[in-house]
């Protein structure tokens, strides 16, 4: 299929420093990415902290100029992109933004933060039209239309996040772009909005590019994944060949360090020690190879140039092959068939149906739970 | 609004307390810690029992000679709970010399060697350095070294690898736990993060709106959770393994504190709730240890779908 979004070998350095007492630096945030993003797909970029995933997101919809490299949004530049050319992106592309409370501008209504994009993109709607258009918008997300008058202080985070999905939807996008969209939110209520981006994604034919670090939210919500470590992509792959078989160290030292509600006394996973060598001063050759148990001279010296493990399936490391490329064992909670019968009864009572009183429990039950 | 939480902790065991923002975990880490600002919060009633010594919490709080020592607490932010101004050595060796009354000197020596047990590179140069040289993981070993510099015998942990990335999380909570089996003090460690409760916790304690809903073993809470919002919230969590359908989520936001309703609190977002909820459900025995407050456990039993 045509690619929607391709980025090709993008690069954005900053520099750092050059006043009285720094010294000057540059640190290399996206050093040479390139992605190819089909249209429909959800794709996820993952990292810990410092790793340029957000600068990255930043880049492909050009909220930050790249140093080098092309970004083409459905054949057309986006990185020299002007003026009409420029708007038609940003009209098309979207941007949901992680912290739903800095974000929205605290002194618009409801109302005017969803129109707004409107009112750029569609100048010549009627008023009316806006306002029903606006009420659309937030219906689809989940709130109500009378909720327009109001202010952002006056919800909840979950609900602030809603408003910025329904902002993002207005102008109607083919991609949206989301910076950790759910990372900020309480358990409960991030899963209501995962479930939401899930069901407009679907239903709107959108493609999403989902920038995050919690890798069960991604393996949940993605089709593909790229794990970047340091200004680079290690790994790229369709999400269950990913957490199935991690060809790539980090990745693999990810995955063992989640903590995981199934998987009671893991004390004896393998941990990786020491941290992120500062992007200021990377290492040489595999950035990862300060904390790789694989490391070898060669991963001291020489850059792995991405080789491809199996359809679809790239990683960056020179002892791939050596890597056991088996799951995360696990041994997940036993439940009782009574217990079973409780989650069952909690699912079907979310999802509405009509919950009665039992008359008298059977003694055979009971025991079950006991 | 915190009522009714009752909570203990054994020498050498881990509690974790679980609950989503707003749901009074960290307000009673601080009552017990005696951190609570008193014109602000008011502690109508309670006791707390600390190593022997009975305090009635409506008027005396921990006093200030045990608290850092014999009860010593970690915070999220450690950017924030470090003073910038000092040197890390300086502040880990001011807990030793303001609670064991010795030397300057003798401060020094133990910070080193706190700085050395809680695996911080090169401690010997780590000490003159000041916090914002260090990265977030380091700064949260240095936080734990000065919360244990004086053995206490309760830690109490709130929060505290919210902050980090998930390989730095797994190193801290190694450490918490190796620390915790060689010294063997009790831990009070309050979380958001289910997996972090599966992983190292004794027992568990899930909260809401100030309320305890459900306590017990954590084998037990998660193979056989009673209480509707902890199998809600257990459902919420996306997992790493098994199918990936929908979410089953628990409806609705947090009520602020002055739409909280009386009674069960959870019951405006609980799908099971029925008038009687209105009245408090007590904590009931639904297993061994295992204590739950719904009017409706076990829900099996109790409810079942129409038709």
């Amino acid at each position: 299929m045509k690619p929607i979004l391709e980025a090709q070998n993008v690069t954005k350095h900053f520099p750092t420093g050059g006043g009285l007492f720094a010294k000057k630096g540059l640190v290399k945030a996206v050093d040479g990415v390139s992605l190819s993003i089909v249209p429909g797909e959800t794709f996820a970029i993952v990292g810990e902290s410092g790793c340029g995933k957000s600068t990255l997101a930043r880049l492909l919809m050009r909220l930050l100029d790249a140093t080098t490299g092309d970004v083409i949004f459905d054949g057309r530049q986006v990185t020299t992109a002007q003026g009409r050319a420029l708007s038609d992106l940003r009209r098309d592309v979207q941007f949901i933004f992680q912290d739903p409370f800095s974000s929205l501008n605290p002194r618009m209504s409801v109302g005017r933060l969803v129109g707004e994009p409107l009112e750029v993109h569609a100048p010549n709607m009627s008023k009316a039209d806006r306002r029903a258009k606006v009420s659309d918008l937030l219906a689809q997300v989940g709130l109500r239309p009378e909720h327009a008058a109001r202010y952002p202080h006056e919800f909840s985070g979950g609900q602030r996040q809603r408003i910025g999905i329904a902002r993002a939807l207005a102008t109607g996008p083919r991609l949206i772009i989301g910076d950790e969209p759910v990372s900020a939110l309480d358990v409960s209520v991030q899963a209501q909005v995962v479930n939401l981006l899930g069901d407009l994604g679907r239903d709107l034919g959108l493609t999403l590019i989902l920038i995050a670090h919690d890798l069960a939210v991604i393996r949940h919500m993605s089709d593909r994944v790229a794990v970047m470590y340091l200004g680079r992509i290690v790994e790229q792959a369709p999400a269950d060949a990913l957490f199935d078989t991690p060809r790539h160290p980090y990745t693999r030292a990810l995955l063992d360090a989640i903590p995981d509600p199934d998987d009671r006394g893991t004390a004896a996973r393998p941990r990786i020690d020491g941290e992120m060598p500062s992007p200021l001063d990377p290492p040489p050759g595999c950035a990862f190879h300060t904390r790789c148990p694989h490391a070898t001279d060669l991963c001291r010296t020489d850059v792995p140039a991405p080789q491809t493990a199996s359809d679809d399936h790239m990683t960056a490391c020179h002892h791939w092959r050596d890597i056991p490329a088996s799951p995360r064992t696990t041994t997940p909670t036993r439940r009782s068939p009574a217990t079973q019968a409780r989650l069952e009864l909690y699912r079907q009572a979310t999802e509405g149906a009509k919950i009665i009183p039992v008359a008298t429990p059977t003694p055979h039950d009971r025991e079950d739970t006991i | 609004m915190v009522e009714n939480i009752d909570l203990t902790v054994a020498p050498g065991e881990i509690l974790c307390i679980v609950g989503e923002s707003g749901c009074g975990k960290s307000v009673t880490a601080m009552a017990l810690m005696g951190l609570l600002p008193p014109d602000v919060a008011r502690i109508p009633s309670g006791t707390m029992n600390f190593a022997g010594t009975t305090f009635d919490m409506t008027r005396e709080t921990l006093p200030s000679d045990l608290r850092g020592s014999d009860m010593a607490m970690i915070f999220q932010e450690p950017m924030t709970s470090l003073n910038p101004a000092f040197r890390i050595g300086d502040q880990i060796g001011e807990t030793v010399v303001r609670h064991k009354g010795c030397t300057q000197a003798e401060g020094r020596a133990r910070a080193l060697e706190m700085l050395r047990r809680v695996g911080l590179p090169s401690p010997e140069d780590r000490l003159d350095v000041y916090p914002h040289q260090l990265s977030g993981g380091q700064r949260q070993r240095v936080m734990i070294a000065m919360a244990l510099a004086n053995d206490p015998r309760l830690l109490i942990a709130d929060e505290p690898t919210t902050a980090l990335d998930v390989t730095i999380q797994a190193q801290i909570l190694e450490l918490i736990r190796d620390l915790q089996r060689d010294t063997g003090m009790g831990t009070i460690l309050i979380t958001h993060d289910l997996g972090v409760v599966a992983e190292v916790a004794d027992t568990v304690a899930v909260m809401y709106g100030g309320q305890m809903v459900e306590r017990g073993p954590v084998a037990e809470v998660f193979a056989n959770p009673q209480h509707p919002y902890t199998i809600g919230l257990m459902a919420s969590v996306p997992r790493l393994t098994g199918p990936r359908g929908r979410l089953t989520t628990i409806p609705g936001t947090v009520p602020t504190m002055d739409t909280m309703p009386d009674g069960c609190r959870f019951r405006t977002r609980c799908a099971f709730a029925a008038r009687t909820c209105a009245t408090r459900p007590p904590l009931t025995d639904v297993g061994p240890d295992h204590l739950t407050a719904c009017h409706f456990a076990p829900l099996e039993d109790m409810l079942r779908v129409a038709g």
